[in-house]
């Protein structure tokens, strides 16, 4: 199957300050109080992995490492639990972020089910090796609901790259 | 030769070395935090860096309770107070009779030589929220070290034990709910005394009681308390009712379910009891030689 080339537009720099914010907020979203409930995605993840395929000169394994870190301090986890799947996590996003942006998004979407499947099934074995109980096939349901939230999410953190667009007649392209 | 890029094609280590790196930090710490519990005081100052954070987040659901607070009606309010008023003028009895009784109950113990019933300290707290791990059952409180909250104390509401203390940071605390796989509690029967020690079911939010002879004398319904013989936990505090029993011939021991008297879900207030109250314990015998690379796995209450 040969790719088709999407049309494809120029994007503006990405803001530092924009990147900061929006993994504050996604970890601020982890850390809400979501009692048990089932499949709550796990956003963080999944905004550390948009950055890790945009922005892999910026966000990387090292950020990846200190976010998990706080996300197992404030869940009570074993320590390191979040740190090691988080940076295993943005090993993989910086591995496959010249070759994702190509797909369409829900073929994106796929990739990143896989992405983060991987990243739990990581936490699973170290959490049973660590002495627990399997938690229950409901524990996946978090990473389909990322990936469904995919297209949208890399639509509106995309946005502030997003170049008005300008008609100008006098311009070649 | 030397010849190095120049500077700006510079990207650092290759993303597989840093992925080693991170990942052998990562394992490190866990095998601290799981095997030797040497990690706590990094677990400390990240917390303490993840506080402001924490309460930043807990800020939409206060926001959230507030609006629900200021639209909720007169009438229910009317309604939860006379409730209230029913409800204390039905106790009042019991507790005016309590005080006489408590001191009736110090004197008999005097006459008996046993020992009296210290009153224990106790701290209010509320729970924060509970902990997004799917492999325990925790729940976060907003009281620490600070407020004189130590690890091991046993943190009740208004109907019963709901777990204990095991991880104090300078401004909150884990509680780890009696359901959790690796919480234990010993417990009484309220019925006949009986005694027996309950663990944590797990992902099924009740508790096991192991090692009961298949023909102990245990009903459904029968209520269990705490037998106080740990030390840890104040005895005759309600804990969990017998939900369901299995008596397997194939079996030495029955298959009891318990289901909590206590419930986190409903309320937000918990009370931390404290455990200074106690006598020094007897100085321990001389532990037995622990076998070298299989570390024992410490049980935190039991």
């Amino acid at each position: 199957m040969q790719l088709q080339a999407q049309p494809q537009r120029i994007l503006l720099p990405a803001k530092v300050s924009f990147i900061v914010l929006t993994l504050a907020l996604a970890l601020l979203f982890n850390l809400l109080p979501w009692r048990n409930l089932v499949g709550v995605p796990d956003l963080t993840a999944t905004v550390l992995a948009f950055w890790c395929i945009h922005q892999p000169r910026r966000v990387g394994i090292g950020i990846a490492w200190t976010l998990g870190l706080l996300l197992d301090v404030g869940n009570g986890a074993l320590l390191g639990q979040y740190a090691l799947g988080y940076s295993v996590l943005a090993f993989l996003a910086f591995a496959v972020h010249r070759r994702i942006l190509w797909f369409p998004p829900w073929q994106q979407a796929l990739h990143m089910l896989l992405l983060l499947l991987s990243t739990q099934m990581l936490t699973l074995v170290i959490r049973i090796a660590a002495g627990a109980d399997f938690p229950g096939w409901t524990y996946f349901a978090g990473s389909f609901i990322c990936a469904a939230l995919w297209p949208v999410l890399s639509f509106l953190l995309l946005l502030p790259q997003q170049r008005p667009e300008i008609v100008d007649e006098n311009r070649p392209i | 030769m030397d010849h190095q890029p120049p500077p700006f094609f510079n990207r650092g280590p290759a993303p597989l070395v840093r992925l080693t790196f991170f990942v052998s930090l990562a394992v490190l710490l866990m095998v601290l935090d799981a095997r030797f519990r040497y990690a706590e005081s990094v677990r400390q100052v990240v917390a303490l860096a993840a506080y402001p954070i924490q309460r930043v987040a807990m800020a939409p659901v206060d926001l959230f309770n507030g609006v629900v607070g200021y639209f909720s009606s007169t009438a229910a309010l009317r309604a939860e107070n006379a409730a209230l008023r029913a409800k204390q003028l039905r106790e009042a009895p019991e507790l005016l009779q309590l005080e006489a009784l408590k001191d009736e109950n110090n004197q008999l113990r005097r006459l008996l030589d046993a020992r009296e019933r210290l009153p224990r300290k106790s701290v209010f707290a509320e729970i924060l929220y509970a902990a997004r791990d799917p492999f325990s059952r925790k729940v976060v409180i907003d009281k620490g070290s600070q407020n004189g909250i130590l690890a091991g104390e046993p943190v009740i509401d208004d109907v019963g034990v709901i777990g204990q203390v095991t991880r104090v940071y300078l401004l909150m605390s884990e509680v780890t709910l009696l359901s959790d796989k690796d919480q234990a509690i010993p417990l009484q029967v309220l019925r006949n005394g009986l005694r027996a020690v309950a663990y944590g079911g797990g992902e099924s939010g009740t508790l096991d009681l192991r090692f009961m002879a298949a023909n102990a004398d245990i009903k459904n319904g029968d209520v269990l308390v705490t037998s106080g013989i740990d030390g840890t936990y104040p005895p005759g505090l309600p804990v969990a009712t017998v939900a369901r029993i299995e008596r397997d011939a194939a079996y030495a021991f029955a298959r009891i379910t318990l289901t909590p008297t206590a419930g986190i879900d409903r309320y937000r207030q918990v009370l931390v009891l404290s455990n200074e109250a106690m006598p020094p314990r007897p100085a321990e015998a001389e532990p037995p030689a622990r076998k070298p690379g299989k570390p024992k796995r410490q049980r935190k209450a039991g």
